[in-house]
């Protein structure tokens, strides 16, 4: 065991510190659920990608610098301790891009990686539907083929970043005889203003139009947006959750400096005499650190050739209830204050609240842990 | 940057696994807890053959390190395997006599310990007012708050039974040959110290996995309603729950072994401690009434976790060192 980083490394933190310091813009951004927001970010991901800082992880044909998992996690780390704002692309770059990588033709990676680097295409994320959630095998939005493609109907839901997204991926059933549930359904990409699209915004807890709903009345995708075969979207979106789960969709950067935040508001705020509170400030340092941890020791195994499974799921679960646990914290050392909804903690709380219900709620993650890790038998839900 | 085991520290890890499965600890801590100390010395000096302790001590003085990542790993099997015995505060002695820079002590006192043939207790200004399991041992060292480094006094001592009955608890009593003082001694103390919270940590992780591994067992077997309770999903829950807490206390501890800073090593310990404790309080509920007796060898971990929770260093202790001013801090 050895933690400490290669000169590499460390030359590659400096560099990307260098350029945040001189490029985060000074007031935070709008927030990125609102029209206006949404274009404000926009055009920080353009200015990250102009110096190939909006996808560091991939290859630099497409805009990336070709980092590992160590000097990614090291980006992070430096993107989050600078309090540059959030990447409205990250459906797009977290989600998609991954199972591009694996499944897309040269052709599909060369068209829609770059404009996904620019943020000059943001992505929405299609996957659950009105009756289909945990159990997502379950779904019936479909794909008829016609001349040259398919043709989209049904109704997708939840679709974060869709108020406001060009372009969305999802799983379609395109065969409804398949025998079984998650058998004959096919992965493919659709423009959020093609014709017979309609979107909904759906307003979150705050109102905010975080995500969407999305009718679809024949909406035509041409072949080439397929990705991988038909019949195989299952197999295909499976590697995609585990990435959302798993490494990528919360990197340990954004807890690292939100541990750091809640201190300084502690030393700022706290009665002294409240050791609870102090505690609780204490297990926000500790669970950053064991996130990282936990995630170096991943990013350690994947360095060995090995590959993560089902721990994708211990990793869920924990961010998404340590995540709620800071924020509570932070809402409780502001007191009266924790109620104002234009305060630096308010919209961060929100967005903790959903950490346990999306990406998989965290109760299929525990039967998925407790079945796949300890070995228990399956039994009804 | 590498955060797996070498294939040195698994080897030694499976060798200490191997030794301690086929040794019927189970027995050795039942014997102990009666006072009846043979078989635990025995199982000590098979133990000490291994090189554990050495683990713990430089090679000016015979010892194979210091390496707390090795030791870390050795005291999970430790815990895993309940081992009776004064075990982090043999740790906590070895290092004090190292950390002094004072060769005449070291050399009384640490080449019997490394070996297995002598067992110490220690007991330091800042980790506690018991000495464990002073009646069996050789050696009873003392630190006090102004910095006296002192051996207890031979002979009897006055015990307090602990709730886990293999620690056998006692107050030092005063006095004794003193063997060093001033300012060294304390900061040799602190040392020490910190490596007896850290090798608490790793055998509250062991502590834990065992009783997680034997509920999931026996959440397997047992059926009610027809069915194996381990497919009811409450109880997939609460296991799920509990290897969450015991995977994410396991970083930290190799985390704290690897940089010895005592805010990390107060994070392992706090974050540990608790999956051990929770650990046991799933294995007591999962395993119903049967799960709530002393003949069910169970009770042998279950008695273990809390008192390993609170040993050197409570959590609240610890978490006030995890907040200590030096935190403030991010590697470069």
């Amino acid at each position: 065991m050895d933690l400490t980083h290669t000169p590499e490394v460390t030359a590659f933190r400096a560099k990307a510190r260098a350029w945040l310091r001189a490029n985060v813009p000074d007031a935070p951004l709008p927030s990125l659920e609102t029209a206006e927001g949404f274009a404000a970010h926009r055009e920080w991901e353009a200015r990250l990608a102009a110096d190939r800082w909006s996808v560091v992880s991939w290859p630099e044909e497409y805009g990336g610098r070709g980092a590992d998992i160590v000097k990614w996690l090291v980006f992070e780390e430096e993107y989050f301790a600078a309090g540059a704002p959030g990447r409205v692309s990250q459906n797009g770059i977290n989600l998609l891009a991954p199972t591009l990588f694996d499944h897309a033709s040269p052709e599909q990676r060369a068209r829609v990686l770059p404009p996904m680097a620019s943020g000059e295409v943001i992505w929405a994320q299609a996957w659950s539907e009105p009756e289909s959630g945990s159990d997502l095998a379950s779904l019936t939005s479909r794909a008829e083929r016609t001349d040259g493609g398919w043709l989209l109907s049904g109704q997708k839901t939840w679709s974060s970043r869709a108020a406001f997204a060009d372009r969305a991926f999802g799983i379609f059933r395109t065969d409804p005889e398949a025998a079984k549930p998650h058998q004959g359904l096919t992965y493919l990409m659709f423009g959020l203003r093609a014709p017979g699209v309609t979107v909904r915004p759906i307003g979150r807890l705050d109102g905010k139009p975080a995500f969407a709903e999305l009718f679809l009345d024949r909406v035509f995708v041409p072949d080439e947006d397929v990705i991988g075969e038909p019949g195989q979207g299952w197999r295909i979106a499976m590697s995609t959750t585990g990435n959302e789960r798993g490494l990528t969709l919360r990197s340990p950067g954004r807890f690292l400096a939100a541990a750091d935040r809640l201190t300084r508001l502690w030393r700022e705020r706290a009665d002294p005499a409240d050791t609870a509170l102090r505690d609780r400030v204490a297990d926000a340092v500790i669970g950053a650190r064991a996130y990282e941890l936990f995630t170096w020791t991943n990013a350690s195994r994947f360095a060995a050739g090995q590959t993560i499974g089902a721990e994708s799921s211990l990793n869920k679960v924990f961010w998404s209830e340590y995540d709620i646990a800071l924020h509570e914290s932070a809402l409780d050392l502001l007191g009266a204050d924790g109620e104002l909804a234009d305060g630096p903690w308010a919209e961060p709380w929100i967005f903790s609240l959903a950490g346990p219900v999306y990406a998989g709620t965290n109760e299929i993650q525990r039967d998925i842990i407790a079945e796949r890790l300890l070995g228990l038998p399956k039994g009804r839900r | 940057m590498r955060f797996l085991p070498t294939d040195e520290q698994s080897d030694f890890t499976r060798t200490l696994r191997g030794l301690l499965a086929a040794a019927a600890v189970p027995a050795v801590v039942r014997s102990w807890s009666a006072g009846a100390y043979g078989p635990g010395r025995a199982l000590w000096t098979r133990l000490a053959d291994t090189g554990l302790f050495a683990l713990a001590a430089p090679q000016e003085y015979e010892g194979l390190g210091a390496l707390p990542v090795e030791l870390a790993l050795g005291f999970v099997e430790l815990g895993r395997a309940a081992v009776p015995g004064p075990l982090a505060e043999t740790v906590g002695a070895v290092v004090l006599l190292s950390e002094l820079g004072d060769g005449a002590l070291a050399k009384r006192f640490l080449p019997a310990l490394l070996s297995g043939e002598a067992l110490a207790t220690v007991v330091l200004a800042d980790g506690g007012p018991y000495a464990v399991d002073a009646s069996a041992t050789d050696h009873t060292f003392t630190v006090s708050a102004t910095g006296e480094l002192r051996l207890a006094a031979p002979g009897p001592v006055s015990e307090l039974a602990s709730l886990d009955p293999a620690r056998h608890l006692s107050r030092p009593a005063p006095g004794g040959e003193l063997l060093a003082t001033g300012p060294r001694v304390t900061a040799a103390a602190a040392v020490a110290l910190h490596w007896a919270r850290l090798m608490t940590a790793a055998q509250s992780l062991g502590v834990g996995e065992a009783l997680l591994a034997r509920t999931v067992e026996y959440a397997k077997q047992r059926t009610q309603f027809g069915v194996p309770i381990g497919s009811f999903q409450a109880v997939k829950h609460r296991l799920a729950d509990t290897l969450l807490a015991l995977e994410f206390a396991r970083p930290l501890v190799w985390a704290a072994a690897l940089s010895l800073a005592p805010w990390e090593i107060a994070a392992a310990k706090v974050s540990a401690g608790e999956a051990g404790y929770r650990a046991a309080l799933s294995a007591l509920q999962l395993h119903g009434a049967v799960g709530y007796t002393e003949e069910l060898d169970l009770s042998l971990w279950l008695r273990k976790a809390r008192p390993l929770r609170d040993a050197w260093g409570s959590p609240s202790t610890c978490r006030a060192e995890v907040l200590t001013p030096a935190l403030n801090r991010r590697t470069g």
